[in-house]
C-alpha cells in the first residue's frame, strides 16, 4: 500500500491556508468518514456482547458481563470444534484446488497460438463467475440428481449399479464445494495469471527458442518463474480468507444428511445469533473467526518476509 | 512460426499439444454443459423432464413453463426491486468510491495516509454479523429498501483500484487547470472522471454483478417483507422448496399440468442469468484491466 507515499514530497504542513484551498476535499473526507465510521467501526463495539449475556432489551450498557464464559462454552461444544475443521479443510482445499486450476488454466490456455480460439475459450471461461451461488447450485443439483447427467455417465460406464445420491453422504461434501469453486472461478482466477504471463519478456522465450528449449522447456524455466511473485502475493492475500471461504455454497448445497461436515463458523453463527437468539454466543463464534484470520495473514505475511518473497505489508 | 522449431518437435511437446487440447475441449464441455442443459430442461416439456436423458436439446417443445413462471408475481416484484438496486446501487456506490479515491489520490492532500489507513483496515477487521445485524436493524435499515444500497455503498477494494489508476494519470493536468482557478470538483467532473472511465466502467461491473446476483440481504434483513425480495432471494426459495422433490416421477405424475419443479426451476434460472450472459461478453476489457489494476499492482 505504501510505496507511492514515499515519494511525495514532505512539505505537507497544516496550516490554514492549505486547509481553506482544500476545503472541498476536506468536507468529502468528513462525510465518507462519518460513514465509515458508522457502517465499519462502530459495529466493532458490538463485540462486547461476547463478553455478556446480551439481551436485547438490556442493550450493551445494561447487560450483565460473563468474561469469557461465551467462548468458553464454544470450545467446550464438539459441534462448533466440528465446525471449525470443516471451515478450515474446506477453506484450504477450495484455496488449493482453485489455485492449481486457475495457474494450470492461464499456462495451457497460453499454449494456444490460434488467437479466435483463445479469445473464446476465455470469455467461455468467465461465465460462471458471473452466475450467482443460487444458480450454481442449482444447476450442481441438477447435475448430480438420480437423473442428471453425471449419474447418466457413471451407469452407461458401468461405474455404478444405480443412481447416486451425492448429496447424502458426507463423503462426498467436500469434494462437491471444491468442485462449485473451481468450476465457478477458475477463469475469473487465471485472468491475473494470464496478465502476468503477458508481462513476461518476450525475449526470454525468442531466446530460449534460439537455444533450441522446448515448449515444456520454456513453461518450466519462464512461464512459472515468471508468474511465481503473482502467485505469491494471491497466496498471501488468499491465506487470510481461508476461513472468509464459507458460507453461501455450504449453506445452499448442505442438508441434514451431511451436517456433520457442511457446516461452517459463519452457518453457525447465522444459527445461533439469527435464529436462537443468542448475539452473544454468535459474536465470540464471529469474534474468533476474525482473530484467527488476522492471524493467518500476519503469519503468512512473516514468512514471506523470512523466504525473501513478496509480501503485504 | 513452426518452421523454425521443426528439429524440436519432440515427443514432449506433441504430448503437450494433445494435452492442451484435450484439457480445453473438457474444460469448455464441463462449463457449457450445465448451462445449456438448464435451457434445454426450461424449454421442455415438465412431466416428460422428469424422465430424465435431456441434454442439449429440448425433447418435447414447450414454453408453458416461462408462462408460468413470468406470472409469478414474487418473481416479478423481484425482478423490479433488483433492477432498481443494481441501478441505485451501482450509480451511488460509482461516486462516492470515486470521491473517495480522488482525494486520497490528491498529492497535496493533508491527511492522505490517514484516511487511506482507515479504509485499508476495513479490509481485514470488521464487526461481523451479529453486530451489523444489530446495528442495521438500530439504524431502521431493516425491513427498507436502503438495505440493498447503503451499507455497501463505500468499500475499500473498490477504493484503491480507482485510486491506483488517478494515481497514474499525468498530475500536470491538475497543475494547469488549477492555474486557470479551477476548484476541485471540476476538476473531479472535467478532467479525472473523463479519464477514468475505463476503470469506472470496471469498479461499476463489479458493483453491478454484486448487486444482481446477492441474495443473502434479501434474505436476512427483509425476510418478511415481500414487497423488497430479490430475484435471486425469489429463485432460492423456488429451488430449495422443490429440492426435495427433484427428480421424483410420482410427484410429476399426479399433477395433470405440463409443468413440474425441475422445468420451472430450470426456466427461473434462466430469467435470472440471462441479462448477466448477455451482457458481460461486451465488458471484458474492462474487467480484465480492473483486476490487473487491483491484483498485481496491490
Amino acid at each position: 500500500m505504501a510505496g507511492n507515499d514515499a515519494v511525495v514530497k514532505k512539505d505537507k504542513r497544516i496550516t490554514w491556508k492549505e486547509i481553506k484551498r482544500q476545503k472541498t476535499l476536506l468536507i468529502i473526507t468528513f462525510f465518507v468518514t462519518i460513514y465509515g465510521i458508522i457502517f465499519y467501526y462502530l459495529p466493532l463495539s458490538g463485540w462486547i456482547m461476547a463478553f455478556q449475556n446480551y439481551k436485547p432489551k438490556n442493550g450493551l450498557l445494561h447487560s450483565t458481563f460473563v468474561g469469557f464464559d461465551k467462548f468458553k462454552f464454544l470450545f467446550e461444544d464438539a459441534t462448533f470444534l466440528g465446525v471449525i475443521r470443516n471451515t478450515f479443510c474446506m477453506g484450504l482445499l477450495n484455496l488449493v484446488t482453485t489455485t492449481i486450476m486457475a495457474v494450470l488454466f492461464a499456462i495451457l490456455l497460453n499454449e494456444v497460438r490460434h488467437t479466435l480460439l483463445k479469445k473464446t475459450i476465455q470469455t467461455i471461461s468467465y461465465l460462471p463467475h458471473f452466475l450467482s451461488w443460487i444458480v450454481v447450485t442449482g444447476i450442481l443439483h441438477d447435475s448430480l440428481s438420480s437423473t442428471g447427467i453425471i449419474n447418466d455417465v457413471l451407469l452407461n460406464l458401468g461405474i455404478v449399479d444405480q443412481a447416486v445420491n451425492f448429496f447424502a453422504y458426507p463423503k462426498y461434501f467436500w469434494p462437491i464445494v471444491a468442485f462449485a469453486n473451481c468450476w465457478k472461478e477458475t477463469g475469473w482466477n487465471a485472468i491475473i495469471y494470464l496478465a502476468a504471463i503477458t508481462s513476461i519478456d518476450p525475449c526470454l522465450y525468442e531466446a530460449a527458442s534460439i537455444d533450441g528449449a522446448s515448449r515444456i522447456q520454456k513453461i518450466k524455466y519462464i512461464t512459472l518463474p515468471g508468474i511465481k511473485p503473482t502467485f505469491m502475493i494471491l497466496l498471501l492475500m488468499n491465506i487470510g480468507n481461508v476461513l472468509n471461504a464459507g458460507f453461501e455454497v455450504q449453506y445452499l448445497l448442505g442438508n441434514g444428511l451431511v451436517q456433520s461436515v457442511s457446516q461452517t463458523i459463519d452457518i453457525y453463527v447465522l444459527k445461533w445469533g439469527i435464529s436462537q437468539n443468542d448475539y452473544s454466543l454468535g459474536t465470540a463464534a464471529g469474534i474468533f473467526k476474525s482473530a484467527v484470520s488476522i492471524l493467518l495473514i500476519v503469519i503468512a505475511n512473516q514468512v514471506a518476509k523470512k523466504a525473501g518473497e513478496e509480501r503485504l505489508f | 512460426m513452426n518452421t523454425k522449431r521443426h528439429k524440436h518437435s519432440s515427443l514432449g511437446d506433441n504430448l503437450l499439444t494433445v494435452f492442451v487440447v484435450v484439457f480445453m475441449v473438457v474444460f469448455v464441455i464441463f462449463t457449457l454443459y450445465p448451462v445449456l442443459n438448464t435451457v434445454a430442461l426450461s424449454f421442455n416439456d415438465g412431466i416428460d423432464a422428469v424422465r430424465g436423458g435431456i441434454y442439449l436439446l429440448p425433447r418435447k417443445f414447450a414454453t408453458k413453463n416461462y408462462t408460468t413462471v413470468l406470472g409469478m408475481q414474487n418473481l416479478l416484484i423481484g425482478a423490479k426491486i433488483t433492477v432498481l438496486r443494481t441501478i441505485i446501487g451501482t450509480l451511488s456506490s460509482l461516486l462516492v468510491n470515486a470521491l473517495v479515491a480522488f482525494v486520497i489520490s490528491r498529492k497535496r492532500f493533508l491527511f492522505k495516509s490517514g484516511v487511506s489507513l482507515f479504509w485499508v483496515i476495513t479490509m481485514y477487521v470488521n464487526g461481523g454479523l451479529i453486530p451489523t445485524f444489530i446495528l442495521f436493524k438500530n439504524l431502521g435499515l431493516t425491513n427498507s429498501f436502503n438495505v440493498y444500497w447503503i451499507p455497501g455503498m463505500v468499500g475499500a477494494f473498490n477504493i484503491l483500484v480507482l485510486r491506483t489508476y488517478m494515481q497514474g494519470l499525468p498530475d500536470s493536468l491538475e497543475e494547469s487547470a488549477q492555474l486557470d482557478g479551477a476548484g476541485y470538483m471540476t476538476i473531479f467532473a472535467k478532467i479525472t472522471s473523463p479519464l477514468c472511465k475505463p476503470v469506472y466502467a470496471t469498479v461499476a461491473l463489479f458493483v453491478a454483478v454484486g448487486q444482481w446476483n446477492s441474495w443473502f440481504d434479501a434474505m436476512l434483513y427483509n425476510r418478511m417483507k415481500t414487497e423488497f425480495t430479490t430475484l435471486q432471494y425469489e429463485l432460492m426459495k423456488l429451488l430449495s422448496s422443490v429440492m426435495q422433490q427433484s427428480g421424483s416421477a410420482e410427484n410429476a405424475k399426479n399433477g395433470t399440468d405440463a409443468i413440474t419443479p425441475l422445468t420451472i426451476r430450470a426456466s427461473a434460472t434462466v430469467v435470472t442469468m440471462l441479462p448477466i450472459i448477455c451482457l458481460y461478453p461486451f465488458l471484458q476489457r474492462y474487467f480484465v484491466t480492473g483486476l490487473t489494476i487491483g491484483g498485481v499492482k496491490e
